[in-house]
């Protein structure tokens, strides 16, 4: 069966969550990823979205991480600062999605300009929660296509910590979370180097070769020794993404 | 501040409120996290043509780009900017990237903005928070400081306390003193009201303090903080409220090609916003939109207060 580049990321992501976590979830393809999760083999997911819906079961898919699906029926719904203070920083968030303009090799990641910060090219929309998640979260997951462009050795401005930024290791930073453990890409993952920190093609995707993903990467890609290889989406992954979550095709655009 | 006596109405209009509570050069909050944004009271600043306003928020949304592309902001403070779900603000965009109209910004995260409101509402000068190591954002924005924890030695990031001349709060209902509930995303409205010299509440419904009083766990604005009271059935549309009516995803993501052309954006605003004279003639110009959007009824159960 056919499937595009968007479906098997989203399917990648899925796969990450692990049933019962606490995941914390961001806009575009983790909203997807962490609802195809709890319809496959995560029922018991708990989606935390920062506009304050704790254990979110939303019956359509949000187009805003604010939607009404996310309050009717949740467990929990509160203001921001119980979110960012009681749950993220309190320590209680296992896993977070992030996405950005630009990742570098330690998964430190741009979304607030392309260019200078004072005169920018692109003016992006800027941090969000998304500083407080890769600081806080236990561990994240960053999703991404790969191109040259949204992967530079260095990004223009480092929004969200990755493994090592200004510096220092998120250790000698003190910060809490685990940071990136893995990126996911159209063509293949990469996860963090449990010695420094830096990216390193770990798995491809069906009939990926290893230069499809070194040659879209602006740095020099470390590649492991063994490379996973990863499943294509199933037939029912494929059914519930186009069928009963995403119908109408609002982030599986390219499908 | 508001005065906190019992019986007063505080009922006002919207062309009222807005000319008694906020002026030209005021620090300006219009909160509500994708969930109730006053985007009535929002159109009634533009149309009163307030200048070199102070907007702060931590998701600009289309409100303020709304207010930025009218010439209203000197300065954004904000933790999000962008069209959630669709995209780009254009016309925040185009003042930071090409200074059309020019535009202040200071930059926070989300954390940052809620800190900031919570530090003004306890008065505190500042809030400190274990974030932004590692990042660009410290050097970006030089409100953002250290300290140095005097038990632990532990070095964290400061931000200053926000207390602005007025906040505006959207609420499915209040009584005529302000006593305000609201269900569903709660968003930062409490801290912000707190940290504010004046409170604005605009509801959907006017109701008896009896209902307040019969669910007082509901109340998240007390009256005694609030100013006016201003009555506007739909006023938080393309925004929501919860019980009422759905956020309308169309008009956002709409607003993608309204907002991208300058002169669109600018014809928009004079047909729904210069070109009407309240909410009512707002609503007057989107027929079908109350019958597309109202809320189907999902009603919990009550719970009982007695002892």
């Amino acid at each position: 069966m056919k499937y595009s580049a968007e479906e098997m990321m989203t399917v990648v992501a899925a796969r990450e969550l692990r049933d019962g976590e606490i995941v914390f979830v961001g806009i575009g393809l983790p909203n997807l990823a962490c609802n195809l999760a709890r319809a496959t083999h995560a029922p018991a997911l708990v989606l935390i979205y920062e506009s304050g819906a704790v254990g979110a079961v939303p019956e359509r898919l949000p187009v805003s991480i604010g939607d009404p699906s996310l309050v009717t029926g949740s467990l929990m719904t509160t203001g921001m600062a119980d979110i960012f203070q009681l749950f993220l920083q309190g320590g209680r968030i296992e896993v977070g999605f992030l996405g950005g303009a630009q990742i570098d090799k330690y998964g430190n990641i741009n979304t607030t300009v392309v260019g200078d910060y004072a005169k920018p090219k692109v003016r992006l929309p800027g941090s969000g929660g998304a500083a407080e998640i890769a600081t806080h979260a236990k561990r994240t997951i960053i999703i991404s296509r790969l191109s040259t462009r949204a992967f530079p050795e260095a990004v223009d401005f480092i929004t969200s910590p990755g493994n090592r930024g200004k510096g220092k290791s998120r250790k000698e930073w003190g910060m809490p979370g685990a940071g990136p453990v893995k990126v996911i890409t159209d063509r293949g993952v990469l996860c963090a180097s449990d010695v420094d920190g830096e990216m390193e093609l770990a798995a491809l995707y069906p009939g990926v070769v290893t230069e499809d993903v070194t040659s879209r990467v602006g740095w020099r890609l470390r590649v492991r020794e063994s490379l996973e290889s990863i499943a294509p989406p199933t037939a029912e992954e494929l059914r519930l993404l186009r069928d009963v979550l995403d119908p109408g095709k609002l982030y599986l655009k390219g499908s | 501040m508001a005065s906190g006596a019992s019986g007063t109405s505080k009922v006002v209009s919207m062309r009222d409120a807005i000319a008694r509570f906020v002026h030209d050069g005021d620090t300006v909050v219009i909160e509500g996290f994708t969930h109730l944004i006053c985007f009535a009271a929002g159109h009634e600043i533009i149309r009163q043509k307030r200048r070199d306003l102070v907007l702060c928020r931590l998701t600009p949304d289309i409100i303020y780009d709304q207010m930025i592309a009218a010439g209203c902001a000197r300065r954004l403070v904000f933790s999000w900017a962008g069209n959630p779900g669709v995209g780009s603000l254009h016309a925040f965009r185009r003042a930071v990237e090409a200074g059309n109209p020019p535009l202040e910004i200071e930059e926070y995260s989300h954390f940052g903005m809620v800190a900031r409101f919570a530090a003004g509402a306890a008065h505190l000068p500042f809030w400190p928070l274990r974030d932004y190591n590692g990042t660009d954002i410290p050097a970006s924005n030089p409100r953002i400081l250290q300290v140095t924890c005097p038990f632990t030695g532990e070095k964290l990031a400061a931000v200053p306390a926000l207390n602005p001349d007025v906040t505006i709060v959207h609420a499915q209902r209040a009584d005529a003193e302000g006593n305000a509930q609201i269900w569903g995303l709660l968003g930062v409205q409490k801290e912000a009201a707190f940290a504010s010299k004046h409170v604005i509440v605009v509801v959907e419904e006017l109701v008896e303090t009896s209902i307040v009083r019969a669910d007082p766990n509901r109340t998240l604005i007390p009256g005694m903080i609030v100013d006016a009271v201003v009555v506007e059935p739909w006023g938080a549309h393309p925004s929501y409220s919860q019980g009422h009516y759905d956020r309308d995803n169309e008009f956002y993501l709409a607003w993608e090609n309204v907002s991208r052309d300058e002169k669109s954006l600018r014809r928009y605003l004079d047909e729904f916003v210069h070109g009407v004279e309240d909410r009512a003639g707002y609503l007057a110009k989107h027929p079908g939109l109350t019958e597309r959007l109202a809320a189907r009824a999902m009603m919990c159960e009550g719970v009982n207060y007695g002892y």
